[in-house]
């Protein structure tokens, strides 16, 4: 399978984030609804790991066998992944002014009986991971080399779910499977550290007997150190836990519980397209 | 396999899944700590590499089995049926709309359970999982049934339920029987049919030898009584429901299930929908239950023969 482009340098990760970014706030404003804030986090740590060559992706194959699976727990950021996708060929950029329309292959939430190409329909908060560990159970079983890579949110990881699954993938030494906490400090009512406190999640995951890397999740050389370092590693399913901050380049989003689950108006839409063009 | 004269229809499922995972190398089971009870054990001793416990964990035993489903494996996830379709809203979102190939097998179903009393016994199962798109739902009520049910089940491609007794059930199939998806299954008519039958019951599972010997009974009192087994609860068989309704003047539903959405309500909507004017009498259970043995509980919350004789001649509560 031909694989993502050649490694980038960390200025055109900057130069395709804020692409993508400009993406994510017209194609949320055009809809009328959704999650700029989640998106808006996860969205660096998705442009290394699709352009810098470690998720394994065809879009003229994408069913190929032995593609790497990237599944997306935290199903209402999917504009995110939607937008890495249309960039990378799986379909027409112009489709993402479909999102949340009737009639779209574009669900709000990951719907894979439209869009073939996704892993995995998700949105019930804390499933994802579960089905990461399957995958990647199956691929051992098969002995084949295809990775799992499974990004769940910080509020998310408040379903005991998660931790079931958390509890099963050392058991197996799933080395094939790394898990991305974005963890953008904020979920729909409040403040993370408000609503169901989850530090230290460093200290939790490890207790797990995970590997586990703790980052900026806005660095893109740390990030692409990061799943570098998670290559490496053996014997163990990773953790990649994303230092993040939630609406990340717009500087009236960031942090702000509001911008969890609302669209940006035009006007607003026009401002944050601003500032992120405006930022270097 | 020559049939067994007794035994829980779990029983012949696990022997049907070992011996299946030696044709079918897709075939991965998945447990939550009760494989010795949902009678996986023979499979994990024949194919440990392809055996996965983990844990009293039912949320990510869904879960995982669905992800197997996704890499191209034929997933069997077990325990108990209260607590593995107690994880609905899993099975809902990786199963169900996911469309993975998983096939969930609930064992321990219902009151006839017996003494481990109300926690264990799931009566909502049926109900819930019938309430999913694309779920098939399969109750067996023998061991020559479940065998045969489970290597349809296994070759299927789709999310399926099934739904098993601790307890042994009544042998209701002779030799030969072949059991065809989707098609109710005539399990007895008196000897001379008459211009029309008393009623027409339908049984599922546990249920089915409660049914046979009330018809019988009636038979010697003088009233004819044609008996129905539903294996698969979904997709029901609407046509053939209705026309065995219409045979008769009234119908008898019996399940070990609570009385809302399960057999009972399934045949109810089939004679409404095709416009059979005939009463209805469901036999179900109502309420949590308790512990006490089989008879003991069946005789209690109105599921032995005697109340199905009963019902087959008068409304009851």
């Amino acid at each position: 399978m031909p694989s993502t482009a050649e490694k980038r340098a960390t200025h055109d990760y900057a130069a395709l984030a804020k692409d993508f970014r400009v993406q994510i706030i017209k194609m949320l404003t055009e809809a009328g609804s959704g999650h700029p804030g989640g998106s808006l986090s996860a969205i660096d740590f998705l442009t290394v790991l699709y352009y810098g060559g470690y998720l394994k992706h065809d879009p003229k194959n994408p069913q190929a066998p032995d593609r790497d699976r990237f599944i997306m727990s935290k199903g209402h950021c999917v504009p995110a992944l939607y937008t890495v996708l249309a960039n990378l060929g799986f379909m027409p950029k112009e489709e993402l002014m479909t999102l949340r329309k009737f009639g779209s292959r574009l669900q709000g939430h990951p719907d894979k009986r439209r869009l073939p190409f996704l892993e995995a329909n998700t949105g019930s908060l804390g499933q994802g991971l579960s089905i990461a560990v399957g995958l990647a159970l199956g691929a051992k079983l098969d002995k084949a080399s295809w990775q799992v890579v499974c990004m769940t949110g910080d509020g998310e990881i408040q379903e005991g779910q998660i931790w079931e699954a958390a509890m099963s993938a050392p058991k197996f030494a799933l080395d094939n499977l790394t898990w991305v906490v974005d963890f953008n400090q904020v979920q729909q009512e409040g403040k993370t550290k408000q609503q169901m406190d989850l530090e230290p999640l460093k200290a939790k995951i490890e207790a797990f007997n995970w590997n586990v890397q703790e980052i900026d999740g806005h660095d893109y050389a740390a990030i692409d150190g990061a799943l570098k370092k998670a290559a490496s590693v053996s014997g163990k399913p990773k953790a990649i836990i994303l230092r993040s901050i939630k609406g990340k380049g717009v500087s009236w989003m960031e942090l702000q519980t509001a911008w969890h689950g609302k669209s940006p108006k035009k006007d607003e839409a026009e401002k944050a397209i601003a500032e992120i063009l405006g930022g270097k | 396999m020559a049939s067994a004269t007794s035994g829980a229809t779990r029983d012949a499922f696990g022997e049907k899944l070992a011996e299946m995972g030696a044709t079918e190398p897709r075939l991965v089971v998945i447990d939550g700590d009760l494989g010795g009870s949902t009678r996986t054990t023979g499979f994990m001793k024949k194919f440990p590499e392809r055996h996965f416990e983990l844990g009293i964990a039912e949320q990510n035993v869904v879960g995982v089995a669905a992800g197997l489903a996704m890499a191209g494996k034929i997933p069997v996830a077990t325990s108990f049926a209260c607590f593995i379709a107690g994880r609905l809203e899993v099975i809902r979102v990786a199963v169900a709309y996911n469309q993975t190939n998983v096939k969930i097998v609930g064992t321990h179903a219902g009151i006839g359970i017996g003494d481990d009393g109300p926690s264990q016994m799931a009566l909502e199962d049926v109900a819930a999982l019938r309430a999913l798109p694309g779920m098939t739902v399969l109750q067996p009520a023998d061991l020559a049934e479940t065998r045969q049910a489970v290597e349809w089940m296994v070759k299927h491609h789709g999310g399926v339920y099934m739904r098993l007794t601790r307890q042994n059930t009544d042998q209701v199939h002779g030799d030969g029987y072949r059991w065809q998806f989707g098609k109710i299954d005539l399990l007895w008519k008196p000897a001379k049919a008459p211009a029309k039958f008393q009623a027409t019951v339908f049984a599922s599972g546990a249920t089915c030898g409660n049914a046979i010997a009330a018809a019988k009974d009636l038979e010697s009192r003088g009233f004819a009584v044609q008996v129905f087994n539903v294996h698969t609860l979904k997709p029901f068989d609407v046509e053939g429901a209705a026309k065995a309704a219409a045979a008769s003047t009234r119908v008898v539903t019996v399940e070990d299930h609570n009385e809302n959405g399960g057999l009972g309500s399934a045949v109810a909507e089939a004679i409404a929908e095709r416009g059979v004017g005939v009463p209805l009498v469901r036999l179900a259970v109502r309420d949590f239950a308790e512990s006490g043995t089989t008879e003991e509980l069946y005789d209690k919350y109105g599921l032995s023969a005697k109340h199905i004789a009963e019902a087959c001649l008068r409304n009851v509560d």
